[in-house]
This record gives structure tokens, sequence and C-alpha cells, in this order.
């Protein structure tokens, strides 16, 4: 398989040029367009996969994940290839409805779906996916969901009013795969003709724990090494990574893993702190990886890390993933009756994008983001409205949260904030108590600077 | 290879100290484009590289390499870039039983004391070859990334003592025919995990440090992310047989990455902010 190419960068590095050139063939890590250096391949032009559009930034292949507010905070959506990390928030109310969204799309794009879960049936996941929006008088219902600046007259042209509510163009009749990103709506179920359609292959753990499928002896806990050999199987056999002669595939898989990490999975990081497998989920996390980066996949995984005990843990599943969104939910914290957040239901924190093939990644400039739930729709926004605008370009943030912006201008600018003009403090209608507990936050931070 | 950073490091690919260990560490930020630049650089510089690339794909590397000037394709077919890609050889050892020792072997035991293969694989691939003709002017031995290992299962120590092998071998070593005194350079990069409390990674970093000649460190900002100064970065210098007067030097530069170039900055200079 890919022993022939890791040997020739092992032993002799000539000759293996040409092997690891068809090898990589089917990756997504590849510029469009002819190539100099590629020999007998009919080229690494892409063929246009349904449901993938081409990165404007490095040509790298995306795939939506469900949910086009997040695509667009991701920059354009979730590169082939790499794992999407979802940290559940502390319920597991609203994880498990990107989990869903993502398997969504996968059906209606005709991608193949592999779900794996330790808790659930996938048949019994697979039967709860929300329902795409596919036709015009759905668009009704979406409008009295969705707040828009839409003035009177535009009602047949789509305004993209609010940046990351992308509207997109309704058509009349069943949905055309070659849109990126789709509306659901939770309230209601996929046809059950769609999910027939579809090509999915499922891992239940308490089924396949006691099969007879063949395993090479390995480290991690026995749940993690079937689900690995698993997904392998279903990866070569449906040439997903172009090593099985028979099977010519085009096409994604898209990989969904429930509740990884908790004990369900016969693992205790979750459990106690210096536990004895404690390497065995980023050993999994590192295989997976490796798997995906050499085959046409995306992989959507859910951890519960906040109930992870030991916190490095954590930093390294973050290392090793490639996107990773953290989901805070207000249920049953003291923020659910801040009137800052009412109209909200939880904070959305995207605590890592991936640098692929690139110096620089697509960060959003608004950190600050919240979800709602909606009747029918989860919708992302920037958490508060933006404020006046002042002269710098740093205060430009939303002004109640000036203070943080006015002392990152004093870092930048290297100012220590005693010798700042007060003009730079011209604030109008911030509390003082918040002022003063900002400044002494600062002080002590800039008493390690200076 | 960023010619702003060989500027303040007082170097050019014609003449680089050799001999040394360089610590690239990263806080709160990806040190990554330091890991490109150094790779461009020894490349430039006619070197022979091993570069053990555990965290990404080969293509990614070649893709960034080629926005900087180096082509890791023609430079792997000539013999001068021997590139491990970790996340492919992890496949192969843990879904196939492999015959001969594979250099990331400690994948499919449960215990596995050392890195023992991995610095096989090392030597073997920075080996001084029979020509006659010097090809390559010095061996380089790039790490990209030294704390995967420690969430693969390697303690801290076995890191240590793979560095400390390494290090042995690179940058001194006696030929048996030719008293050939072959000084390479080692790049190392390790992440800092700050207040995750990993006291694995704090142990590796804190090692490493000590025996390194260079340290460059990439630091977030403290008031968080800024879109006009990506970061900071921290140059250490230790010369442990000068006086103590030049004994260690410590600059500060912030930084913004661009597309093809990393411009640098002293603090407060952003030209977003003048």
């Amino acid at each position: 398989m890919a022993a022939v190419a890791t040997c020739g960068s092992v032993a002799a590095s000539t000759g293996s040029a040409v092997a690891t050139a068809s090898k990589s063939n089917v990756t997504s890590f590849q510029r469009r367009g002819p190539r100099a250096s590629v020999t007998n391949d009919s080229g690494p032009r892409l063929v246009s996969i349904a449901g993938t559009r081409p990165s404007v930034r490095n040509g790298q292949l995306l795939v939506s994940t469900g949910l086009p507010a997040l695509d667009q905070l991701l920059g354009g959506g979730l590169a082939v290839g790499t794992v999407l990390l979802i940290e559940e928030d502390k319920y597991n109310i609203y994880s498990p409805l990107l989990f869903k969204y993502f398997l969504a799309e996968g059906i209606v794009n005709g991608h193949t779906l592999l779900v794996a879960s330790a808790k659930e049936d996938p048949a019994n996941i697979l039967q709860e996916l929300p329902a795409p929006l596919l036709d015009d008088k759905c668009k009704k219902e979406f409008d009295e969901d969705v707040y828009n600046h839409k003035t009177p007259e535009s009602n047949i042209k789509m305004k993209i009013a609010w940046r990351y509510q992308l509207l997109p163009k309704m058509e009349i009749g069943p949905v055309s795969s070659s849109r990126f990103g789709h509306y659901y709506d939770a309230s209601k179920r996929m046809p059950q003709e769609l999910i027939e359609a579809s090509n999915w292959h499922g891992f239940f753990l308490p089924e396949k724990i006691s099969s007879t499928l063949k395993v090479e002896p390995c480290s991690l806990t026995p749940g993690y090494t079937k689900l690995l050999q698993f997904i392998q199987n279903i990866i070569y056999e449906e040439g997903f990574d172009g090593s099985n002669p028979q099977k010519k595939q085009r096409n994604i898989l898209r990989i969904g893993i429930q509740n990884l990490g908790s004990p369900l999975w016969g693992d205790d990081i979750c459990c106690a702190e210096n536990g004895g497998n404690s390497h065995s989920l980023t050993k999994f996390l590192y295989v997976l990886r490796g798997l995906l980066r050499t085959s046409l996949s995306a992989c959507i995984i859910t951890m519960p890390t906040h109930l992870i005990q030991n916190k490095a843990i954590i930093a390294r599943v973050t290392t090793l993933s490639d996107v990773v969104v953290g989901l805070e939910s207000f249920i049953g914290s003291e923020r659910e009756t801040n009137p800052l957040y009412k109209d909200y239901h939880g904070l959305i924190h995207i605590r890592q994008i991936p640098r692929l093939n690139n110096l620089i990644c697509d960060e959003s400039d608004v950190k600050d983001l919240a979800f709602k739930l909606k009747r029918k729709l989860f919708t992302i926004e920037a958490e508060v409205q933006k404020g006046v605008s002042t002269a710098t370009f740093l205060l430009d943030g939303p002004r109640k949260k000036l203070f943080p912006c006015l002392f990152q201008l004093l870092e930048v600018a290297c100012i220590p904030w005693l010798m700042a003009s007060s003009s730079v403090f011209k604030a109008s209608n911030i509390g003082f108590e918040s002022l003063c507990y900002q400044l002494s936050g600062f002080f002590s931070a800039s008493l390690l600077h200076f | 290879m960023f010619v702003e950073l060989n500027n303040l490091l007082n170097t050019t690919p014609d003449r680089a100290e050799q001999g040394k260990l360089t610590l690239l560490c990263d806080a709160k930020t990806d040190g990554s484009f330091l890991v490109h630049h150094f790779l461009s650089f020894y490349l430039k510089a006619n070197c022979k590289v091993c570069f053990v690339a555990l965290i990404q794909s080969f293509s990614h590397y070649s893709i960034v390499g080629q926005k900087l000037g180096v082509s890791l394709t023609m430079a792997r077919e000539r013999g001068q870039l021997v590139f491990l890609e970790g996340l492919k050889s992890a496949v192969d050892v843990v879904f196939q039983a492999q015959k001969e020792p594979h250099p990331l072997q400690f994948l499919r035991e449960a215990n596995a004391g050392n890195l023992k293969p991995l610095f096989e694989f090392v030597r073997e691939a920075l080996k001084p070859v029979d020509s006659g003709e010097a090809r390559w002017t010095y061996p380089v031995l790039l790490v990209d990334d030294l704390s995967v290992l420690l969430s693969l299962g390697m303690g801290a120590v076995a890191v240590l003592d793979f560095i400390h092998y390494c290090r042995a071998t690179v940058c001194w070593e006696l030929k048996a025919s030719i008293l050939y005194l072959m000084q390479g350079n080692m790049v190392v990069l390790v992440h800092d995990s700050g207040d995750a409390e990993d006291e694995e990674n704090d142990i590796l970093l804190n090692g490493l440090s000590h025996q390194s000649h260079l340290i460059l460190r990439a630091e977030g900002l403290a008031t968080g992310f800024c879109r006009d100064v990506h970061g900071q970065l921290r140059i250490l210098w230790r010369r442990p047989s000068q006086p103590a007067v030049h004994r260690d030097q410590s600059f500060t530069y912030q930084y913004k990455i661009q597309d093809k170039s990393v411009s640098f900055f002293a603090k407060g200079m952003s030209p977003a902010v003048l």
C-alpha cells in the first residue's frame, strides 16, 4: 500500500518521486492545474466531486460542515483530509446538532457516511437527521425565523446583510448537488428515501467489540483499535485512498465519531487524572489523521473535553486536531440571566484553524461569537452590535469591549499605560468600576513587561 | 527563508554557524513558520537535510517551500532531503506488521522504552556517503515537532535521550577511516503548553533550553488576537564559552506573517500603528 512510498523515503530518495506523485494523486493537498513534475499520470486535476469546492486561498478541496455560518468562519469550509473537533457543551445538547448537520450535508450531497458511536446505534442517529430546506415554500418560514436587514423591494434578490447569514439562492424543486452548504430544518426529520438512497456504514461499539474482526496488535484501547481498523477497511475497500485497483472512487467519505474519549469507549481519561491509557486517545487521533491525510475523507469528532481531568491531554488533543470548535451553552450558568446574552443559547469558540499549504490562515476578525437555536435553525452571530468606530483600527471592535482593545493598542504600540495621553482613554459610557478593574489587571500585566 | 529573519539572526546561507542546536518554541500561537524558514534556509545552503515531519504531510511543506523558493520534490530526488512523513508512516506501522524495525515502531508497543529505531533512521539518513567529492556542506536534522512524541506515548526522558544521541551524531561525528569532523546543525520545535500543566512537556522544554545555542520563541500577544501583529518573537543566544557579558543576548521583535514572507519590526513599530 503506502509501504513503497515510505521505503522510498527511508532508503533511497531517487525514484520515489514518481511513486509518491502517483500515490498522492487522491489527496486534496495539491494545487489545481497541470504540474510539470508529474509524468505519467493524467495530471492531478481534481475531478469535481459533488458537494466540494476549492478554497480561494490555497486550492484546497473543501466540504461544507452543514452550517454555512460555520463554513464562513472556517475560511470557506472544512478541508478534505482534516479533522473537525467539537468540544461538547456541558450537557451535550448542542454538539449532537452540529454532528447531525455534518452527516445530513453528506446525505444531501451524496457522500458516503461512516458513523461511529458507543452510545447510540448509528441507524437511530441517521433517523434523527434534520431535513434539508429545499424549495420555495419553505422560504417564507425561513424568512420569519431569520432577522435580516432586507429592504422591502429586495424580496426577490437576496442580500447578504449580516456577515454570517449567507442566504443561498432558493431553488424550486429538489436540491441540486452543485450548491455548497445547505440549510436544515431542525424540527423535521430527513425523508426516509434520502437516507435509504445513501451509502452509509455504522460502527456501534457494543456490537463490534465482540466481533472477530482481525486486528493488528496495538497499544490502544480495544475500542479505538477496532474503530481504526474499521475505518481503514472502509477506506481501502471503497477506494477512497486510490490504492485499491478494482475500485475507482471519486466521492468523499464523511466520518462522524460521537463522544470520543468518553468512558463508553473504554477510555478512562474522563474518570481518572493519570490513568493507564492516557496516551490512547492521542495515538488514536494521530493515526486517524494519518488515514485522513491519505484519503478523500473528512471527519467530525465530538469530545466531552469538559470531563477530561488532565488539562495537558486537552492541549495535546487540540494540537493533534486540525479545526477545533468549542461550544459553551448558557444552561445552568450565571450567563443565562445576563441581559447581554438574552438572545443567545451559548457561545461558540473557534479555538484553532489549521494553516494548510500556507503560512497564514483565514482567521475571522470577530472572536466573540454566540449561537442560538431558533425554532428551526442554528445561527451563529457576533456577540454584540458593532459600536461606533473610532480613529484607530484596533478600537473598531464592539463598544462594550472597548477596554481590552484599548490595552491591546497600548501593547502593540509599546506605550506604558501611565504615559498614554488622556485622549486615548476617552470613553463615553463605560462604567467607572469596570475601568478600575480593567486598569488593575493591565497594570499587573504591564509590570512584567516593562 | 525570510530575509528579514536572516538579518535579525545575522546569518546567511553561505556563512551559517555549524554544530549548533536551535530550539523553536511556540506559546499560544503557531510557530510553524519558523520551521518553514529553517527548512528553506538549509536547503539553500546546500546542506543535507533529514526532516522528521510528524505533524503535517509532505505536500504541505512542499507547497509552502515553493512559495519560499525551494523545491522539496527536487531536493528529495537528488538526495539532498530525506523526509520522514510521520502521518503516513504511522498508518503503515499500525496496520501492517513490519519486518524490519520501523522508525515509528513505538506506536505498536504499549510501553515503548526508547526512540532507538528513530535514531537509527536519522543516523542512516545523515551518514556521509563515500563518493569522494563532498556534495553537501554539512548535515542538518530538522524535527517538527517533538511534543507530538510525548502525545504518542514516549516519556520526556526518552525524547531527551533521543535528542542527545542525535546531537552527538549530527553535531560532532568522526568518520572511521578519515578524521573528518562533520559538524551539523539541529533544529527542533517544541510547543510550550503554558498553563496547561503538561509536566512532561515542561521537562522537555527546560531540558532542551539548557542545551541549545539559539532559542526562537514565538508567542501570541498577551492581549489576544490582533489582525496586524500576529505575535512576538524572542531570540535568545546562549554562548556558554563566552565571557559572562556576551553570554546570553536576547532580542524581542513583533511580526506579521504574510503570504510569502514574514515582516519583523521592533515592539510598537508595527506599520499599522504608526
